[in-house]
């Protein structure tokens, strides 16, 4: 009995043993110091010059040896990269942590600029599936056509396509900023859960299908709008915002911002039930 | 006048300590943010610090940064740190003032403070793992 008493004051999560599980991840036990030196790169990472450039011919290397190669000549100092020949090999600069300079004269494959924290990084051909997938922070502008999943789970940082994309841009995206001049594919921003997509064309259908939280800004026609993806009113502060953005972006300069759809989560999945838990623990 | 210092008293003890929503109570869990997570960036509250991370990184704007918003952990102002995956706790000593976009800029200025210390805990992670 007194545990039955003892039950009926707890929620049923904390019933089950399951309050201690905070949503939120761990509290760090270090605290900041505000009297930290200033420093702006990550411990570790090579001091690069800007100014300091070469070129790399990657055409008979593989894209470890490429990329190995990559970190070779950051460690000498190098900021700005030249890289040739890359002809649609997969996974090209991949991981890099660093402030760079990165510039591609041809076409990624498949995760090119995958898990890249801080660099610039411009292509000028079309890239593969996923590029720069998991991408942290830094600036990556495409200037021809992406493929599908264009963006995937990006937590940061401005990811440009000056042309089209394909299907599930954005999808399971953290935050961060994904500018499409052109089109975009079906299930574009599917499942997103922070961060901002603007596409200045037209978007295929279920736009914004399942988003968690997020906004999606687009230009043209929209297709039709995914589950739980509903309209929102275009405040003055996106449009200074969208200004600001697609001159960063260094495209649709001269686009009428005030015409544009704001897209939104219309919050009806935010179903964090006690029921959740159970599930959890279910499946555990 | 009495009313209005009341007001102000009453706003600024709201930040930070706000107690549990009724969806917290209910799912017994605590849910991570009670702010805008959409809230873009006002640049006119840029820091110094931040405009020369800017500079220093070769970026046109905050980038990564127009993400960061100051958050709160178990009643306490706090910043989520990605790379640790978990909130860090603003000292007290910081005086914090009342409007979020102030209040975000001061959260980025010491999110990259943070995450760009050698006592980072990502830095004995690496030690320890490192693979190449």
């Amino acid at each position: 009995m007194a545990n039955l008493k003892n039950v009926t004051k707890k929620t049923k999560a904390q019933a089950m043993g399951m309050h201690s599980e905070v949503l939120t991840g761990r509290t760090q036990q270090k605290f900041f110091n505000p009297d930290e030196a200033e420093n702006f790169y990550y411990f570790g990472t090579y001091d690069v010059d800007f100014n300091k450039r070469t070129d790399l011919d990657v055409k008979n290397m593989t894209a470890a040896e490429a990329n190995k190669e990559l970190d070779n000549l950051m460690s000498q100092g190098y900021g700005t990269i030249v890289i040739k020949n890359p002809q649609g090999k997969h996974s090209l600069g991949v991981g890099i942590l660093n402030k760079l300079n990165l510039i591609f004269e041809g076409s990624l494959g498949y995760f090119g600029m995958g898990s890249s924290d801080g660099p610039i990084v411009r292509i000028n051909g079309r890239v593969g599936w996923s590029c720069a997938e998991n991408l942290m922070a830094g600036k990556v502008v495409i200037e021809k056509n992406a493929g599908s999943c264009f963006g995937a789970a990006i937590r940061g940082g401005d990811l440009i396509c000056k042309g089209s994309v394909g299907a599930r841009t954005g999808i399971d995206m953290k935050g961060g900023t994904i500018i499409i001049g052109g089109d975009a594919g079906a299930f574009t921003g599917f499942m997103m859960q922070r961060g901002r997509i603007i596409i200045l064309g037209d978007v295929g259908i279920n736009l914004g299908d399942s988003m968690y939280d997020g906004t999606i800004f687009v230009g043209g026609e929209i297709g039709s709008y995914g589950s739980d993806a509903v309209d929102s009113e275009l405040t003055q502060s996106d449009q200074d915002w969208l200004r600001r953005k697609l001159r960063v972006a260094e495209i649709g300069e001269n686009f009428d911002v005030s015409k544009m759809k704001k897209i939104v989560a219309g919050k009806k999945l935010w179903n964090y039930d006690n029921l959740e838990p159970a599930e959890k623990k279910g499946a555990i | 006048m009495a009313k209005k210092k009341n007001k102000k008293k009453e706003a600024s003890s709201q930040l930070g300590k706000k107690k549990e929503t009724a969806r917290e109570k209910m799912i017994g869990q605590s849910i991570g943010y009670r702010y805008d997570v959409n809230l873009l960036p006002d640049y006119k509250k840029i820091t110094p610090f931040l405009k020369k991370y800017i500079e220093a990184m070769g970026w046109d704007d905050l980038n990564w940064l127009e993400d960061v918003h100051m958050g709160y952990e178990e009643g306490k102002p706090a910043v989520f740190c990605r790379n640790a995956n978990g909130w860090v706790t603003i000292p007290k000593s910081i005086k914090l003032p009342n409007n979020q976009q102030d209040r975000d800029m001061i959260a980025r200025e010491l999110l990259v403070k943070f995450q760009m210390s050698p006592k980072h805990p990502l830095v004995d992670l690496k030690k320890a793992y490192l693979k190449f």
